[in-house]
């Protein structure tokens, strides 16, 4: 079965399930009996690998098995949750995101096995159930005989009264002796099931990838024609544990279980045939028999190679089940979910749009006096059908932040495990929306941040006990719209950030002398922290302190065309600031002149716009400075930074566009201001670059010329 | 050339003037010519850009050969033409005095250049093709774009 194209929504709702196991697990955490959790749980698991099986990724598969195994032991009040389970737990949850990640870049699950993993959760299951010491076999058989042990006891009152015919007891009997294993598999399909007969058709194919199917009942003809209620019995020679076969039947959609009786010996059938006893079997006591059997067990997969040809030649050679995985690579796209409401909206600006074009082509038809009036009529209708445009296709790329924020409480979990710190985090303002584009890129820094805040700000409990504070480290995300920003804060209720060992730092690295430092504002002592290389931790930690945090942060929120900004109090904790636009595509931008040539500045930049007669403008360490109600402005020439050329003289007054990224404020010299635009980024491409980063990108005006854009961030 | 036929050995050319020189570019790479339009200059970037053009609503660079083979500055004409190359996915435009045609070139028309690369001009071309109207040095792209 081809099931590529069903690749992108099973990476999608594996990812949502996961994601969800991994909320429910931390509520499950601190609340080990919540039932509903524990359901949610066992729900999640169920569908993951009934998903992960219809796809063919049985590594995936056995994974999510085991765990749905472990919780459904919980749920049936077997066995408690302790701290043990859960990181285990957790455990598997990164190695089912793993999975997921090869199936994204290769379409293949890779071929880890985790196979501690899974040991694990089945010694969970051994010690927490029959209470017996797991016999020092085999994990793969040591599994196979707990759900042996579980599953007989829930068998017992579902025994069957299958009647087998003499050939079909001998072909039993000789599979047997060939240390096959044979099981009688009772399958129960779904009541809701509409096409029964195919349901199981796909478990019969399912079976016949791990063995051969040698009775059924009803028939098979029966069953293709749908004459039977909601079950049915096959009996299935393999080499496979019960397990591998018995999880391909259960991953079929609509087959609600199936369930297995090992067939030991032939006389425990019930065979109908010429004469009553068809087999010759000496009358082994069961204890002998299932000791026979495990010895099986363990020689069968020895001696495989030499038997396939001579049992059965029907049988598919078990290596092929696994190798079959697609191996064409669908490169998964980038996709996002659009709410069908938005996608009316733009369907009917698009519409207004194309009767604006119709209303523009009729205004031409008419004589030279209406024209003018119909035409200016109709570009206002036009402008504001493109402007709604605007918004409803921003919306469209719009994403609640959440999906970024989602695994954070996890991170900070594990964290406070590996920090020996007791954390807590906080998070608000998730529904916050931001373009699509950014939310990719934000999730790094975030994480970044919050791992800062985690190692170096909060204190250990001593520490927090010692200054008065509750032991808990609070740490908390708020995420808010501001104006044309979205702002996230990252604030914690730690230590803070210390100055004077930042800065002695700084000199011992060779930063900055002590002279400097001596003259430094706090603030710019902050934004050290923000250099390459550069971390006040003392112990270098698994968590952060190697130096790489928060320059990237910084890099990466900066080529956003966000910036983030830090408060701290010694003593009492910090807070980052993360400043980001909202939209990266289109913006409103001020447009100016500057010698012959026009540019844009992003309006989100400007703070106000002055005219500065020549003598206000003062020197200070040789650089050109104003003083704007008692605001110190450092002043940047334009023409000189972009090497225009200079013509006519000097003016007596100018122009000056105050521009501000965060508190730092910096005057341009504009020769002229044209006006307020919306323009719409494009970038200069790959091969012109240029030496200054001045230049953020192009836009094109109304009149087809093109006009660059000023990156206001690097010009104070 | 009388013979317009494309076989498997050949390759069709654009061949452009640039100062006394004639130059192919293989046709595969050209995604337009255009006439001189006005170019936005782009401050600090590489010397033989002369900035950034819109076309179409794009954004697309604007290369002069002349700058980068290093001859005399450019003297646009109503014969200029900008050369929109598509190397990958990006446009890129070069600037040339003029266009003359468009002519087949097979393998056996073609001849390696025993360049060692020494000399900045050569290294641009990968090979010198005949036409019946004289010589033409065939430009490699993929050198021209990248660089130095």
């Amino acid at each position: 079965m081809d099931v590529s194209q069903y690749l992108e929504i099973f990476i999608d709702e594996s990812r949502e399930h996961i994601q969800n196991l991994s909320d429910q697990i931390m509520i499950l955490e601190n609340d080990p009996e919540n039932e509903n959790t524990i359901s949610e749980i066992f729900r999640a698991a169920h569908s993951l690998k009934g998903m992960a099986g219809t796809m063919g990724y049985k590594r995936m598969q056995n994974l999510t098995h085991d765990m749905e195994n472990v919780f459904s032991e919980v749920r049936n009040g077997k066995m408690k949750v302790n701290a043990d389970i859960v990181d285990v737990l957790f455990k598997c949850l990164d190695a089912l995101e793993s999975y997921l990640d090869n199936i994204v870049n290769t379409a293949d699950e890779g071929t880890e096995d985790n196979e501690d993993i899974i040991k694990q959760l089945n010694d969970f299951i051994n010690n927490g159930t029959s209470g017996d010491a797991a016999p020092k076999k085999e994990k793969s058989s040591k599994k196979a005989k707990a759900e042996e042990e579980k599953k007989e006891e829930k068998e017992a009152e579902v025994k069957s009264e299958l009647k087998y015919a003499d050939f079909e007891a001998d072909a039993i009997a000789k599979a047997l002796e060939e240390g096959m294993n044979v099981y009688q598999i009772h399958v129960f399909v779904d009541e809701s099931c509409l096409l029964k007969a195919a349901r199981a058709f796909l478990v019969f194919k399912a079976i016949e990838e791990v063995g051969e199917i040698v009775k059924s009942d009803p028939t098979t003809q029966d069953i293709e024609d749908e004459k039977f209620e909601f079950d049915f019995y096959v009996v299935v020679l393999s080499k496979e544990e019960a397990d591998a076969v018995i999880a391909p039947i259960k991953a079929v959609s609509e087959i609600k279980d199936a369930t297995y009786e090992k067939i030991t010996s032939v006389d425990s059938l019930t065979v109908v045939g010429e004469d009553g006893e068809a087999s010759d079997t000496e009358a082994a006591k069961p204890a002998e028999e299932k000791k026979e059997e495990k010895a099986e067990k363990e020689t069968a997969p020895a001696t495989t190679p030499a038997k396939t040809e001579k049992a059965q030649p029907p049988a598919p050679a078990k290596n092929t089940a696994p190798a079959k995985a697609t191996p064409s690579k669908p490169v998964v796209n980038r996709s996002v979910r659009v709410d069908i409401e938005k996608l009316d909206v733009l369907m009917n600006l698009v519409s207004e749009l194309i009767i604006a074009k119709n209303g523009l082509v009729s205004v031409s038809r008419n004589d030279e006096t209406s024209k003018s009036s119909g035409f200016s009529e109709q570009i206002e209708y036009l402008a504001r059908v493109t402007t709604n445009l605007h918004e409803s296709v921003m919306k469209v790329r719009m994403m609640p932040i959440e999906t970024v924020t989602t695994k954070f409480p996890r991170m900070i979990r594990d964290l406070s495990k590996k920090l020996d710190k007791n954390l807590e985090l906080v998070m608000t303002g998730e529904e916050t929306e931001l373009d699509r584009t950014v939310i990719d890129e934000i999730g790094d820094p975030l994480m970044h941040i919050l791992r800062n805040s985690a190692d170096h700000g909060i204190e250990s409990a001593e520490v927090r006990k010692q200054r008065g504070k509750s032991d808990v480290g609070h740490i908390s995300l708020n995420a808010y719209q501001d104006g044309n920003n979205v702002v996230i804060e990252v604030t914690d209720d730690g230590n803070g950030i210390d100055v004077e060992a930042v800065k002695n730092k700084a000199i011992e690295k060779g930063t900055i002398t002590p002279e400097q430092a001596d003259v430094m504002t706090d603030k710019e002592v902050i934004d050290l922290l923000f250099r390459p290389s550069f971390s006040t931790a003392k112990v270098i930690s698994d968590v952060s302190g190697r130096g790489v945090g928060l320059d990237v942060v910084k890099t990466k929120i900066e080529a956003l065309g966000g910036d983030v900004e830090v408060k701290t109090a010694l003593g009492e904790g910090s807070t980052f600031i993360i400043r980001l636009p909202l939209t990266l595509a289109i913006i409103q931008a001020l447009m100016v002149e500057i010698g012959e040539e026009k540019y844009a500045i992003p309006l989100g930049n400007i703070q106000t716009i002055e005219d500065i007669v020549s003598e206000d403008i003062k020197y200070v360490h040789s650089k050109e400075v104003i003083n704007l109600r008692g605001t110190i402005i450092p002043i940047v020439r334009l023409a000189e930074v972009l090497d225009i050329e200079k013509n006519g003289e000097e003016p007596e007054t100018y122009t000056v566009v105050i521009i501000k990224k965060g508190d730092k404020l910096a005057g341009l010299v504009v020769d002229q201001l044209i006006g307020q635009q919306e323009i719409v980024i494009k970038s200069l491409g790959n091969y012109i670059s240029s030496s200054t980063k001045v230049i953020s990108g192009a836009t094109i005006l109304g009149d087809g010329d093109v006009a660059l854009i000023l990156d206001a961030n690097s010009l104070v | 050339m009388d013979n317009n036929a494309v076989d498997t050995n050949s390759a069709q050319y654009v061949v452009v003037d640039l100062g006394m020189e004639h130059y192919g570019i293989d046709i595969s790479y050209v995604d337009n010519i255009i006439r001189m339009q006005k170019i936005t200059r782009v401050p600090k970037a590489q010397n033989y850009y002369n900035g950034v053009i819109n076309l179409r609503g794009e954004i697309v660079p604007v290369m002069s050969l002349r700058k980068k083979f290093e001859l005399d500055d450019d003297v646009f004409t109503d014969k200029s033409r900008i050369i929109i190359l598509k190397p990958e996915n990006e446009l890129i435009g070069i600037i040339v005095d003029s266009v003359k045609e468009v002519v087949v070139l097979s393998d056996d028309d073609k001849e390696k250049v025993n360049s060692d690369g020494k000399t900045d001009h050569n290294k641009y071309i990968s090979d010198v093709g005949k036409m019946e109207t004289g010589l033409v040095s065939l430009l490699n792209i993929n050198a021209i774009m990248t660089e130095e």
